[in-house]
């Protein structure tokens, strides 16, 4: 029997350090259409990569898991006349795999920490303050005024329209008027509940120019599925020109 | 107490009721009130299903009018088309009935009561007139929760979570919902109470903790759980119905305007207690559905592996663990709530170690297999799979537990497809093996097996089919509970996967016909068996099948642990509990 032990474990091992990567790789290709979407904020590539780094450790834990369930599956299968081998297990087998996995895991906190903390914890001296108050089903977008200070009369509001310029991070402030909604740009990689009677405060800064949509990720009610916004990343002397025209239009609409 | 005693001490056997009454319905048996759990709950996990089928519908086809369901539910889908109250209301509906009235009173109710008196020894549960009450609770309980979808507005449709302040504001089913889970808890903590008494008390002699088996293991710590778990849950419900009912302000923050309008009855809440006190409640509860399946599971396995299971301390301990860590790990669902982020840390090095345990059991059911004599019988077919699929539902856990992964994939069907994998893939396979495996302890027949494959191999695929695509849905930012994902322009290249997973939902409801057939035929026209047909050790086949009224003639004593399967220099590749061993069993 000892001549074929290791062939199992070498099939094993074989073919999950080639189907693996094979997979992983596939997973990774870009544009695909089971992959994460474009990386259109600053951070979207620090999140990406540790859900790459999550993915391929579990993805190898995949193969060698089920690849042995397979194998023991089908080599143990029950034979006339043979006999279970009688064990009751071994402590050193146990102390091994619970100090491994241990490690492993430990090991993706603190990989996760940084990033974690650089996306919620540390925000950016200065950028482009707005004001989001969410309610059934629109987001209210509101920009301080001339005078640089939000919830003052000059403020320039907007339904549903969010811009912000480029290169420059958007400090964005969220609030709710009734139930809680959460605030999702999937490209970017951001997404921050908006609760009544609290603020949540989040920071997003974008790579390059374009359009995109804002989706609502807390369930809030009938109309959750179309409580959509639009982002609009300018470049800075557009983001300008768009405030303005706003805050004029503002005006119209309040005289 | 004194009837307990009388119980353990086996001081005589009560004659079996007579009555119709008392022997069907109103009966103190625990068998009996295990098949009515079963029966209860297979019900339950059928209208489950068929709300499933609607909520795929919809994602396969946002909008498409289903002509048959226009006469059915008129209100939510006049002429057939989907409102989006009611598409709310189905997938709350079915993960409410699937979680409470189908997964935890199959898993808990049905087997754990039918299995744990006759897997330790006992006569019955230590409170048979408590246990009758309990079931009896469960059932208005079932009656409210289908009475809601009958009121004025229709369901609860604020999610199972049903998170403040939007269940505060919404129509009157909401209401009938918290009424019918407080009821259910009431009778899930009676159950609890019950199960506790009985393991601790009623063992019989010789039956040590360390001789138990994890199926025993697994509902004891269920029952601890529960008795601990299900009192904050119904705290919170009652301060969301008075909230609702009494204009109290638990959850409801100041200056909240709804619709245009200022709610009446707003001021000092705080919407993220009602989230704080249901996931403390909600995050042992996932454990809690998980766990008797690990019992079952590694029970069936060793059985038809011949094999002792492998590291049985490790395993129970594991349980341990997982129960301990459990109370620890609720925050990891509010990463994005609004939570001190700080706390988003702790929440997640707790989680990752909550981890562990689950892959600690999953390699020592890789080491029951290991050199065993594999027997691909239904049961045994239905918990190998549990091991494969529970892995996919453990280690998609790691991703959602990694705060910053958590930000992208945090309320979309990634978290979907991790929920499925292990409620379905693990608790419900579990379940499907205990059925397979218990069904001739319960009718003395047993299931076809030819027919339990073909059930067997249907649902594995279809269950593969439906729901490892969520996972990708969650990849490129599909949310969770929404009605139609086509309003966004990035989501709109998902309809042909949701098509696929679609049909693949109809072919895993349509392969439970089989299940259900087979289950009434088999009943009766089943090929009768013997006592232990599964040649297995533990004390429930070590007396008729079914057993007698108070289950053994003479309380069995109990010589060694439940896993003594090939004995070497033994006749017989199986040694029961009751029979004592000719040599000194080695422990390792």
């Amino acid at each position: 029997m000892s001549r074929r032990r290791p062939t199992w474990l070498s099939l094993i091992v074989g073919a999950a350090l080639v189907a693996a990567p094979a997979l992983l790789l596939a997973a990774s290709e870009p544009n695909a259409p089971w992959t994460l979407p474009e990386q259109a904020s600053t951070y979207a590539g620090r999140i990406d990569g540790i859900f790459n780094l999550i993915l391929w450790i579990t993805g190898i834990v995949f193969f060698l898991v089920e690849g042995t369930l397979l194998v023991f599956v089908f080599k143990y299968r029950a034979k006339p006349g043979a006999k279970a081998t009688y064990t009751h297990g071994s402590n050193r087998l146990e102390v091994i795999w619970t100090i491994i996995p241990a490690l492993i895991l430990v090991f993706l906190a603190v990989m996760s920490q940084d990033s974690w903390a650089y996306i919620r914890n540390h925000f950016p001296a200065s950028g482009t303050v707005i004001d989001i108050t969410a309610e059934q089903f629109a987001w209210n977008i509101r920009y301080p005024g001339p005078d640089g200070k939000l919830d003052t009369a000059d403020d320039i509001v907007t339904l549903n329209q969010l811009h912000f310029p480029v290169d420059k991070p958007a400090l964005i402030n969220l609030h709710s008027k009734d139930v809680i909604h959460s605030f999702f740009l999937p490209e970017f990689r951001i997404k921050q509940d908006a609760v009544p009677g609290m603020t949540t405060r989040v920071w997003v800064q974008a790579k390059h120019t374009g359009h995109w949509e804002i989706a609502c990720a807390e369930l809030c009610g009938l109309g959750h599925y179309r409580m959509k916004g639009y982002l609009t990343v300018d470049r800075p002397e557009d983001f300008q020109k768009w405030l303005a025209e706003t805050a004029a239009e503002n005006k119209t609409e309040s005289k | 107490m004194s009837e307990a005693v009388a119980v353990a001490h086996g001081h005589g056997v009560h004659p079996a009721p007579t009555s119709f009454w008392r022997k069907y319905v109103f009966s103190l048996d625990h068998k009996v009130i295990g098949i009515q759990y079963m029966t209860y709950s297979l019900f339950m996990l059928v209208v489950g299903g068929l709300l499933a089928m609607l909520v795929r519908w919809q994602l396969a086809f946002p909008g498409r009018p289903l002509a048959f369901m226009g006469k059915i539910a008129p209100a939510g889908m006049p002429g057939g088309v989907m409102l989006p109250e009611f598409y709310n209301s189905l997938f709350t509906m079915h993960a409410t009935i699937m979680i409470f009235f189908a997964i935890m009173p199959l898993l808990i109710g049905a087997f754990g009561n039918y299995v744990v008196p006759l897997q330790i020894g006992a006569r019955d549960m230590a409170f048979p007139r408590l246990n009758m009450m309990s079931f009896w609770t469960a059932v208005p309980g079932a009656f409210l929760i289908i009475a809601s979808f009958f009121v004025e507005g229709g369901a609860a449709q604020s999610g199972w979570t049903s998170y403040a302040p939007l269940s505060a504001i919404q129509p009157k089913g909401q209401t009938l919902w918290l009424l019918a889970l407080l009821v259910l808890g009431l009778s899930s903590l009676l159950t609890a109470v019950n199960f506790i008494t009985t393991v601790i008390n009623l063992r019989a002699p010789g039956m040590h903790f360390f001789r138990m088996p994890l199926t025993v293991w697994a509902l004891f710590i269920d029952a601890i759980l529960l008795l601990l778990a299900l009192p904050v849950l119904s705290a919170a419900m009652i301060m969301l119905l008075f909230d609702r009912v009494l204009h109290t302000t638990f959850f409801l923050p100041a200056g909240l305007i709804v619709s245009g309008s200022a709610w009446t009855n707003a001021g000092g809440g705080q919407p993220l207690l009602w989230q704080h006190l249901f996931w403390f409640f909600g995050h042992p509860e996932v454990y809690i559905m998980i766990l008797p399946s690990m019992g079952i599971v590694s029970d069936v396995m060793a059985v038809f592996s011949r094999k002792p299971i492998f590291g049985y301390r490790s395993m129970a301990y594991a349980m341990c663990g997982i129960a301990g860590l459990g109370w620890i790990v609720w925050g990891h669902h509010m990463f994005q709530s609004g939570m001190n982020p700080y706390l988003g840390t702790t929440f997640m090095i707790s989680t990752m170690v909550i981890a562990v345990p689950s892959a600690i059991k999953t390699f020592n059911w890789l080491g029951t297999l290991w050199r065993g004599q594999i027997q691909f019988t239904t049961p045994m077919l239905n918990a190998i799979a549990f091991v494969a699929m529970f892995a996919i539902g453990g280690l998609s856990g790691i991703f959602m537990a990694s705060t910053p992964v958590d930000i992208f994939i945090h309320d979309t069907y990634f978290i979907v497809g991790h929920i499925h994998y292990v409620l379905f893939g693990g608790s419900l396979f579990g379940a499907f093996a205990g059925l397979y495996f218990w069904f001739p302890k319960m009718f003395g027949r047993m299931l076809n097996e030819t027919w339990g494959k073909v059930h067997f191999w249907l649902t594995f695929i279809f269950f593969n089919g439906v729901m490892f695509p969520m996972h990708i849905l969650g990849m490129r930012g599909m949310q969770r509970r929404i009605y139609d994902y086509t309003q966004y322009t990035h989501l709109q290249g998902l309809q042909p996967m949701n098509i696929f997973m679609s049909f693949s939902a109809f072919a895993l409801g349509v392969s439970q016909i089989i299940l259900i057939v087979n289950f009434f035929w088999s009943l009766k026209f089943g090929e009768r068996v013997g006592d232990n047909p599964w040649r297995a050790n533990t004390l429930e086949w070590q007396t008729s099948s079914p057993p007698p009224h108070e289950n053994f003639a003479e309380i069995p004593v109990v010589y060694h642990g439940p896993y003594e399967y090939s004995v070497p220099g033994m006749a017989e590749d199986y040694l029961p509990q009751t029979q004592p061993a000719s040599a000194p069993l080695s422990s390792h």
